[in-house]
């Protein structure tokens, strides 16, 4: 999947989660956490909607990995 | 009367037995019948100090009677920032900067007893913002910075804030917007890292804002009566509850940091708790710092990794967490602990929500010490059960009450009054006997509100709980419709009239559903209006939109559609039907039940 994909598919599951969260116009390396408000029960239904969609193990250790959105998208990249 | 499934619950976790004598420090409560008996808060009184001229106030306890001694160099704030960057303030410089924002507060006139919130992370700028304000005898309100406008709103205007510092960011975001709706406020002093981008108008930057205070600055004569802090916290019905608590709670502060925390000298104290909440403000500034120890204020949120690493580097003795990070701990597997040196830990505790026995077990196995669990709410201002160093755990359990503190259960009967129930293991409320240093003297302006939860000498705490032949307390469940997600109480109230303001919205019910990390999550029933269909796209407006309001923390997860809501002929929304039906629970009493709900076609 290109990383263009990989993005829309976290948008559509962010959709879900916190519809009023803007990812496209997140920098790089923000802590999406913060920047979209996201508490540590949206941010593991994040996790859950990503294992589902792409059928990927993203270990608990790994979670810190997906805190940035260059993070995300290039541990995504890596696995999907 | 104990039931069959108590007997397993209490048999399936074995007690974990302490031997105090083999524990590397001495806890200051050893033999828990024999303090009890011996204690008085009068004499407890002897481990403060009060202020030189009388009386008694908190700063003074926590920072300003340690500047000049023994502890004048010791480490009082050892802060890590998100990016790992460090900076610690003595005992002299946190006193230092906490009187100097005090005399900055007078400068700017700000006089005693005015309002001072505080919408800040764990960043240092809060401690000395709220040392500073206790200092000048303002009232210190410390809010969620999860928090969306709307609470925000609510709380400084109902608590007439005169004073808010925040953050550029957080003022951006969640302020900007309602600041013409705050007209008592008169000052927002913004915490800035890094350069200065354009100031927001009406705001003024930390550093210009203490630019105008002096060194030099005499705490004045402060009644232990007086108002001291103001925490807002959740009731089934109407407005947020804003809790009243006064100086001489810092008493209370200081016992239970002795009994329930079992402080000593050396102690590197962590407390990970939100300073938007009263466990964040009572444990994570006050009591550390009254007991003269280090306090590790980490900024960054729950990360196991990172709090393993935190507590192995920076040699943490005494640790009080919480529940759900307990339980996202738990989730990784202790085998995600091991590798760590825990040696340094003394003694780890527990606040928010009943901690499960396998919480308490995950402690012993992935550190080697159980957590403790302890009991207290916003209205009482400090800890008032607790499991002990020194004593025995059962798991599930709440622990017993402090020193100084009677505590029992009780049924409310038809005349007003209350009879205490002394069978063990029967289900009623618990109550506390009034009258301890850090009870909550009011709710702000609703005097009746604050009466009804009071019978006799008893304060009714709104908690169901059961007290075992030893004396142990077991918590049940809630009195009342509030609901307790990752530690927060949330009113259903407040949520409802937040999805009620959006147009296609009618009425709404809210509910608190079950789950394995957070205790419960919101959940809300959602009738729509004329012309309105049930759709995806509409339930992600209708979220997007309570999210925006509300902030994450108390906006609803879930959110299901329904062409009508259960209610009682006297036209309230029966949330605990709609609780049951969402449980597959047994609907109870259904005699007062007028009109019922019927789900949409579209919802499940």
């Amino acid at each position: 999947m290109s990383r263009e994909e990989l993005e829309r598919v976290v948008v559509e599951i962010l959709a879900g989660i916190a519809p009023e969260a803007d990812f496209a116009a997140l920098a790089g390396n923000e802590d999406l956490r913060d920047a979209l408000d996201l508490d540590s029960m949206d941010f593991l239904n994040l996790v859950i909607g990503l294992h589902e969609r792409l059928g990927i193990d993203i270990p608990e250790a790994d979670y810190p990995k997906l805190f940035t959105k260059d993070g995300l998208l290039d541990y995504l990249a890596a696995k999907a | 009367m104990t039931s069959l499934r108590e007997r397993t619950v209490l048999e399936s976790w074995p007690r974990i037995r302490k031997r105090p004598e083999e524990l590397p420090v001495r806890p200051h409560l050893l033999d828990y019948e024999a303090t009890r008996a011996a204690f008085s808060w009068e004499a407890a009184r002897a481990g403060l100090t009060g202020l030189p001229g009388g009386g008694l106030n908190i700063a003074f306890e926590a920072v300003h009677r340690h500047a000049h001694g023994a502890r004048a160099s010791k480490t009082a704030l050892r802060w890590i920032g998100k990016d790992g960057s460090r900076r610690e303030l003595s005992y002299a410089e946190l006193s230092a900067e906490a009187l100097r924002f005090a005399s900055a507060l007078r400068a700017h006139a700000v006089t005693e007893g005015e309002r001072v919130f505080l919408l800040l992370g764990r960043v240092p700028e809060l401690y000395v913002a709220m040392l500073g304000s206790l200092s000048a005898k303002c009232v210190v309100s410390p809010l969620f910075s999860a928090f969306g406008p709307e609470p925000i709103a609510t709380r400084i205007r109902m608590g007439e804030g005169a004073v808010l510092v925040t953050t550029p960011e957080l003022y951006r975001r969640r302020v900007e917007a309602i600041r013409a709706q705050l007209p008592s406020l008169r000052l927002v002093i913004l915490v800035e890292r890094g350069e200065t981008r354009e100031r927001p108008p009406g705001t003024i930057g930390w550093s210009e804002f203490s630019a105008r205070g002096e060194g030099a600055f005499a705490v004045p004569p402060t009644d232990p009566e007086d108002l001291a802090l103001l925490h807002f916290t959740s009731g089934t019905t109407g407005r947020p509850k804003g809790a009243m608590h006064v100086h001489a709670a810092v008493l209370t502060h200081y016992v239970t940091g002795l009994y329930a925390l079992d402080l000593h000298e050396e102690d590197i104290f962590w407390c990970t708790a939100d300073p938007g909440w009263v466990t964040g403000t009572s444990y994570g500034v006050i009591a550390p710092l009254v007991h003269g120890v280090t306090n590790l204020v980490v900024e960054a949120e729950f990360d196991a990794q990172l709090w393993y690493r935190i507590l192995q580097d920076e040699k943490v003795t005494v640790w009080y967490t919480a529940p759900t990070a307990i339980r996202m701990m738990m989730k990784l597997g202790a085998e995600a602990a091991k590798g760590y040196d825990f040696s340094r830990l003394r003694f780890s505790a527990s606040v928010g929500e009943p901690l499960n026995p396998e919480g308490v077990m995950f402690g012993l196995e992935a550190f080697g010490r159980p957590f403790h669990d302890n009991w207290w709410q916003t209205e009482t201002g400090g800890i008032m059960i607790a499991n002990f160093a020194a004593t025995d755990v059962k798991p599930g359990s709440m622990g017993r009450p402090l020193p100084g503190i009677e505590a029992a259960i009780v049924r409310r009967e038809a005349d007003g009054t209350v009879r205490v129930v002394d069978e063990p293991m029967v289900e009623g409320e618990l109550a506390l006997k009034k009258g301890w240093p850090s009870m909550f003297r009011g709710y702000l302006g609703e005097e009746e509100r604050y009466r009804k939860c009071f019978a006799g000498d008893w304060y009714l705490t709104g908690d169901l709980a059961k007290k075992d032949e030893e004396g142990y307390f077991w918590f049940v469940g809630r009195a009342d419709d509030v609901i307790k997600s990752a530690g927060h109480l949330i009113g259903p109230f407040e949520v409802e009239s937040a999805l009620m303001e959006h147009p296609a919205v009618a009425e709404a019910a809210v509910i608190g559903k079950p789950d394995p990390i957070a205790g419960e999550v919101v959940k809300a029933f959602v009738v729509l209006r004329p012309g309105f269909r049930a759709s995806e796209e509409l339930r992600r407006d209708v979220l997007g939109h309570a999210r925006k309001r509300l902030g994450p923390v108390v906006a609803p997860k879930e959110i299901d559609f329904r062409d009508g809501l259960p209610r009682t002929r006297s036209g309230k929304i029966m949330r605990r039907l709609l609780k049951a039906r969402e449980l597959g629970l047994p609907e109870g009493d259904l005699s007062t039940l007028e009109s019922d709900e019927r789900p949409t076609g579209a919802a499940p």
